[in-house]
């Protein structure tokens, strides 16, 4: 079974939020309440528990690629749709302690409704903040990479609606070299700040919903050098065992005197 | 020249209306200090949802767990039996309340059985469910045992069941008292993955502290608790100290804000408070009183601040974002 993937093009994107709506609609999300943020025109602020694909409104002042007109006031508007990146290191499948998150024969990461108790462990140990606990519901909820659709052969909501291919569904390695491809052919094109998010080289390695983005990660939302927790077990535990050690050294100390 | 009035008047109405917006209370947004990158200031990352049962359990899991340590420890030097009974009581009613915490702050209550479902090493939490579940049923053995055998029944079954139960009660305590520690440690929030190896030493200290200031409350005025309250608040006065001189930027909530003040109270009273009354009032029980009730009381102080610090750290993007540009 070959895995699939996500590539988002930011720089194809037009913010109509087709993607939003197409995933709401299919998996049956309730509202993120209806509030101004003040964040362009962005009111849902973040991925989360309602919200499995999310649209980003930069505003930067910037020029967009290598565009003449208003350049004394240089300014660009940036939309991204952001979703799970369904990791191959996936922080929240390693911490869950119910066996509820799984990872699917399409490579992607399952949260099984049935089996999840809302322990929140999921939540602090995903390194991109996109698990949430659903207050109302109680159980942790995430992008499921429409794995309903995908069994049935059918491509994921958002890809399927979306109006101008920036949200494109397909083979791992084959969206990964057309992604590298379209960076390239954005920088020949003067978008010399085009480049690919996918952070292979931290203990992550590498997402299945990877994007073309213009700029610094960060102004995004998402983390330059993201590592899942486990790495940080090793030293927690040793640390933990060490002390336990000395402490029920001093105990016995404390007794034997 | 009209047109451009315009445009100007209608940009500064946008940015009336964007600012009523961020002023607003649901707004999550952090203001940048330097300018640098970030959408909006909004929160990179998901706060921890553990309401107030999760820092209790982190408090009284580390109270029971240290009380079968050192009951297990003064029945190997034959200490009085009326202090390895209080110390083997408080383990059994940790472990009673601690689940009932745990299950509590559960999205579904009703599912906590899953916690066992499966077995995973490299999930703290799931290692935690077992540990806990091992830790009551050994409680459980070694305080029925005990109670048989202080009303008369000589067993040499008993007294073999008793040591076994006092043994792994200690061992799966010492790791109940340090593996929430680590719980919190290998995760994604900043605050606590940076100070994953001082976590284990602070928590452990600290229920060791807490078990000793209980049998001090309880009348044991002996030198063994004496020797604990000092060595439990000289560690905590060191860690004190060794968290006010570091200065990481990660590091901000745990010397600023809520989380910020909280800690340091709960420092002081851990720390430099209880010590400072054993050194000058140590020989009069209302010292050791009043040193055992700061110790306890900073505990259960420093569990919540630490949880809270969590909270803060989760919504600074700019501190992940320059943790991990550093690296």
């Amino acid at each position: 079974m070959p895995i699939s993937a996500f590539l988002t093009d930011a720089s194809l994107c037009i913010g109509c939020k087709a993607c939003e709506v197409a995933c709401k609609e299919w998996n049956e999300l309730p509202d993120d309440g209806f509030s101004w943020s003040g964040n362009s025109y962005d009111n849902t602020r973040a991925l989360g528990a309602s919200t499995w694909r999310h649209v980003l409104f930069l505003e930067q002042k910037q020029p967009m690629g290598s565009q003449l007109a208003g350049i004394n006031e240089p300014f660009r508007w940036q939309f991204l749709s952001d979703v799970c990146k369904h990791c191959a290191n996936a922080g929240c499948l390693e911490a869950c302690p119910t066996g509820s998150i799984v990872r699917t024969e399409f490579g992607s990461v399952f949260v099984q409704p049935d089996i999840c108790n809302g322990c929140g462990y999921c939540v602090v140990s995903c390194p991109f903040g996109v698990i949430e606990k659903r207050p109302e519901d109680g159980r942790a909820f995430k992008c499921t990479f429409c794995y309903d659709r995908q069994k049935a052969g059918l491509i994921p909501a958002c890809a399927k609606a979306c109006p101008t291919e920036s949200i494109q569904f397909g083979d791992l390695e084959v969206l990964r070299q057309r992604g590298k491809k379209r960076v390239q052919d954005l920088q020949e094109r003067g978008y010399s700040d085009a480049r690919i998010y996918d952070p292979q080289g931290t203990s992550v390695g590498g997402i299945h919903a990877f994007s073309v983005i213009l700029g610094e990660p960060e102004a995004y939302n998402l983390p330059p050098a993201p590592e899942v927790p486990t790495v940080y077990l090793k030293s927690a535990w040793t640390s933990a065992l060490v002390s336990a050690a000395i402490i029920f050294a001093i105990v016995c100390a404390a007794f034997a005197l | 020249m009209k047109t451009a009035t315009k445009r100007k008047m209608t940009e500064e109405r946008l940015e009336e209306i964007r600012k009523e917006a961020w002023a607003t209370e649901e707004s999550t947004r952090k203001p940048s200090a330097q300018g640098e990158p970030s959408y909006y200031g909004q929160p990179a990352l998901k706060a921890p949802v553990w309401t107030w049962e999760v820092p209790l359990y982190f408090f009284l899991g580390g109270i029971a767990g240290l009380s079968a340590c050192v009951a297990f420890v003064a029945q190997s030097f034959r200490s009085d039996p009326a202090l390895i009974r209080v110390s083997l009581w408080a383990a059994l009613l940790g472990a009673a309340i601690c689940p009932v915490l745990l299950i509590a702050d559960l999205g579904r209550p009703a599912r906590f059985l899953n916690m066992l479902r499966v077995f995973k090493l490299r999930s703290a939490m799931s290692l935690g469910a077992w540990i806990l579940a091992t830790f009551s049923g050994c409680a459980f053995l070694a305080v029925l045992c005990f109670e048989l055998l202080s009303r008369g029944i000589r067993n040499p079954l008993l007294i073999s069941f008793l040591r076994l139960g006092e043994i792994s009660a200690a061992a799966a305590g010492l790791l109940l008292a340090s593996y929430t520690a680590v719980l919190i440690g290998a995760t994604a929030i900043p605050v606590w993955s940076e100070n994953r190896k001082l976590l284990p030493v602070h928590f452990l200290t600290s229920g060791l502290g807490c078990s000793a200031a209980i049998l001090e409350l309880a009348g044991f005025l002996i030198p063994a608790t004496q020797v604990l309250g000092f060595a439990a608040s000289g560690i905590e006065t060191l860690i004190e100290i060794f968290l006010e001189m570091r200065k990481r930027p990660v590091d901000a909530p745990l010397h600023h804000g809520r989380s910020g003040t909280t800690l340091r109270i709960a420092g002081l009273l851990e720390g430099p408070a209880a010590l400072l009354l054993r050194v000058f009032w140590g020989s009069l029980p209302a010292g050791r009183y009043a040193a055992a009730v700061c110790f306890l009381v900073g505990a259960l102080l420093s569990r919540y601040a630490w949880i809270w610090a969590g909270r803060a750290s989760a919504g600074d993007p700019y501190a992940l974002f320059h943790l991990q540009r550093k690296t």
